[in-house]
């Protein structure tokens, strides 16, 4: 391998006198803040607002704080500290989301203030990654390298990370806003389950642009967003965006937090009418809206110019290899675009480990390992795993063992045991019901890797309550986490899917008590595996013979569901 | 007598606000009356001498304003809670879209330190803050940041942004 990449910041964004300063004047202004509030002079009712724009929570046992990772880059210097602060301020530990953000479960809210000075000093903030302002811009994780990508996402969702950064107007917004750019017709961002989900075109001319998707969401009354323009060109990107927040701001519902998404508005005047607001309200807004300077589009592009590449042939990393290597290729790496290397994904799916939990040791040797064999970047996948992005072929073997060592190399990438899960009851002051516990009990009984590789790719996701940030509804299974009568319940669906083809899952029937969980998801795949077709994934054999036959098996005698 | 934030300056409210249960003994100086009142008796209002203002709240059209906009001298925007966030786009437009070039006030229980920097870049030039409000913190908020991201406010001229910097 080669020599350590020190303090290596390239292909990302990189902060200037405007930004820094701008971080740091939000943490003065936060101390400030939390300063009041501890000493009485600011209500809580005050201070909560003000708190959650700057991602922290008040949970269970301690406060949470969420951390921006703008559409889930990061660099080797940033993944370090967070490691570093998660050990000084926290209990050695972070928390990865599905929103591509870093979750820390155990600080103090008198030391916030110091956590986001911590974070200042390496380009990295909490800034509206709560509250009801527009969050965390989220992008495809394998943006810049993915083979069937149209265009890098990542610069024009730093320009709308800036536009929306303490955007004057969208202040207070009916509610939380997300949004969600995707360069490949895969659509690894889940962006058709965003509030505005943002599909990279070209026009005959070759110009970038936009399809818009408007009011999509998961959470209470799960929606697939619409498509309210084909072709939004590139200079009206941020006017765009700016008309439909402000349609939203003005006639979003506020009476019903249940009520205030922008998919309850798209959904009560028609998708054919909003579009028709927002289309109003862009040309009657255009004289003074802000259009996005080809300089400015220039200046963020270049940010994000490939990593100095090698030129190298494609190589067969495996040969001679042995086996536990080759699963792990096949299933935790990806094709590159550029010939001589792949992508490697970091599971943080070990088996008996909460999904998506990293600790301080693992985040300072993955920062090491980014620095010698990918350029210094880590990536956050919305599956709660991280990647390295830009591995040569040549180093992928290394690379393995050094995952290995640190237990992040777990051959399970879109197997059963990738699951997504929300911390759930056992820190979230939102959850009905544990998330961890369950997926614990599911890896423990799906622990044999090659029955897994037989099942071949599953998606299960969990989430604790209705809000669905384990985004139980896009799961192949869904497990929701419900409360009957003080005891935790878990209602199953199937058939949900993102990434290319959106559907929401549909409940299989009543809902099963914790224990029987890991034995209902046995029946489902049981069928799957009795009724497959060659080739045939588990979502494609439930498309092909429906509900009824997973539903008959889950409440056959011995009733699972008992 | 009410003091206010006026642009930079902490200063005595020479408005008040028109209370049909209590009409004021005398009839001079500024008088901010509610939308739906104005509404109501609109010819009385508009022919008034001295200088009117309107109240509005988030819920009004502001459409229906903008044909008596010119004969207005202020117009009060209220933030009746802290996540009551319509008035922020109401100001936006009353600057932009409806050219009002008069004072625009920040008034209710919501105008406080903490909001004000967000309010005067969206045009507001006037806090009328909540009762037991440092109206001195509240003057110090309008420093509070020394850069943005979007154009600023000519309140905040100071403030520093790119060249390329998208509106407002």
């Amino acid at each position: 391998m080669r020599p350590a990449l020190r303090p290596y910041i390239r292909s990302m964004y990189r902060y200037d006198d405007i930004d820094q300063t701008l971080v740091a004047e939000r943490v003065a202004e936060f101390r400030d803040q939390t300063r009041r509030f501890l000493s009485g002079e600011l209500s809580e009712d005050d201070f909560r607002p003000l708190r959650l724009r700057n991602g922290l929570y008040i949970q269970r046992h301690a406060p949470m704080l969420r951390i921006a990772i703008p559409y889930g880059l990061l660099n080797s210097v940033q993944l370090r500290k967070l490691g570093d602060i998660a050990h000084r301020y926290d209990r050695d530990y972070g928390h990865f989301t599905t929103r591509q953000n870093l979750q820390l479960n155990w600080p103090s809210l008198a030391s916030v203030p110091d956590i986001l000075a911590e974070l200042a000093t390496v380009q990295m903030h909490a800034i509206q990654t709560s509250g009801n302002c527009v969050r965390n811009v989220t992008a495809d994780h394998l943006a810049g390298v993915a083979p069937d990508e149209l265009d890098d996402p990542r610069p024009y969702c730093e320009i709308i990370r800036q536009w929306a950064t303490l955007h004057p107007e969208f202040t207070y917004l009916p509610r939380k806003f997300k949004i969600a750019v995707t360069g490949s017709p895969a659509d690894r961002a889940a962006s058709e389950v965003h509030d505005v989900g943002l599909h990279m075109r070209r026009d005959d001319a070759g110009h970038i642009g936009f399809e818009v998707l408007v009011g999509g969401g998961l959470g209470r009354a799960p929606a697939i967003g619409q498509i309210i323009r084909d072709f939004l060109p590139l200079p009206d990107l941020l006017s765009y965006l700016e008309a439909i927040l402000r349609v939203y701001n003005r006639y979003g519902r506020r009476d019903n937090i249940h009520k205030a998404r922008i998919k309850i508005l798209v959904k009560s005047l028609g998708a054919e009418r909003f579009r028709d607001e927002v289309e109003a309200e862009w040309l009657a807004a255009r004289a003074d809206a802000p259009q996005l300077a080809a300089a400015e589009v220039e200046r963020v592009r270049a940010f994000f110019a490939p990593p100095p590449y090698e030129s190298l042939p494609d190589i067969d990393a495996t040969a001679g290899r042995e086996p536990e290597f080759h699963a792990w290729y096949r299933y935790n790496t990806r094709p590159h675009r550029q010939p001589g290397y792949r992508a490697v994904f970091v599971s943080l799916k070990a088996h008996g480990k909460p999904p998506g939990d990293m600790t301080s040791a693992q985040m300072a040797a993955l920062a090491a390992l980014a620095e010698e064999v990918s350029f210094g970047l880590i990536r956050v996948a919305h599956d709660q795993n991280l990647l390295l992005a830009d591995v040569r072929q040549q180093d992928l073997y290394a690379t393995w063992l050094a995952l290995r060592r640190e237990e992040l190399a777990t051959a399970n990438i879109g197997m059963l045991t990738d699951m997504i899960a929300c911390p759930g009851l056992d820190f979230c002051g939102l959850a009905n019901a544990g998330t961890i516990s369950v997926a614990r009990d599911i890896q423990k009984r799906f622990d044999d890797l090659d029955y897994l590789y037989d099942l071949g790719e599953i998606e299960i996701k969990m989430s604790g309550c209705m809000n669905a940030c384990g985004h139980h509804h896009v799961g192949h299974i869904g497990i929701l986490g419900v409360e009957k009568h003080g005891e935790e319940w878990y209602q199953i669906t199937l058939g949900g899917s993102v990434n290319g083809f959106t559907a929401l899952g549909q409940v299989i029937g009543p809902s099963v008590r914790q224990h029987a969980v890991p034995a209902t998801i046995e029946r489902l795949v049981d069928v799957y595996r009795e009724q497959r077709d060659l080739g045939e994934r588990f979502i494609d054999t439930y498309r092909r013979i429906g509900m009824a036959p997973f539903k008959e098996r889950v409440y056959a005698a011995p009733a699972a569901a008992a | 007598m009410r003091h206010l934030l006026r642009r930079h300056e902490i200063v005595a409210d020479d408005w008040r606000h028109f209370d049909a249960e209590a009409p004021a003994a005398s009839d001079a100086g500024g008088i901010i009356v509610a939308f739906a009142e104005l509404r109501a008796h609109r010819q009385t209002w508009l022919s008034r001498q001295g200088p009117l203002g309107v109240r509005i709240g988030p819920a009004d059209p502001l459409e229906d304003l903008a044909p008596d906009l010119a004969r207005l001298a202020l117009v009060a925007v209220e933030f009746p809670g802290p996540t009551e966030g319509r008035g922020y786009t109401q100001g936006r437009l009353l600057r932009t879209r409806f050219g009002f070039s008069g004072e625009m006030r920040a008034v209710g229980p919501a105008v406080k330190q903490d909001l004000i920097f967000a309010l005067a870049r969206c045009g507001f030039d006037a806090f009328e803050v909540a009762p037991g409000e440092d109206l001195g913190a509240c003057q110090y908020a309008l420093q509070r940041y020394s850069v943005a991201y979007q154009r600023a406010a000519p309140l905040l001229g100071r403030l520093r942004q790119r060249e390329s910097a998208p509106r407002p």
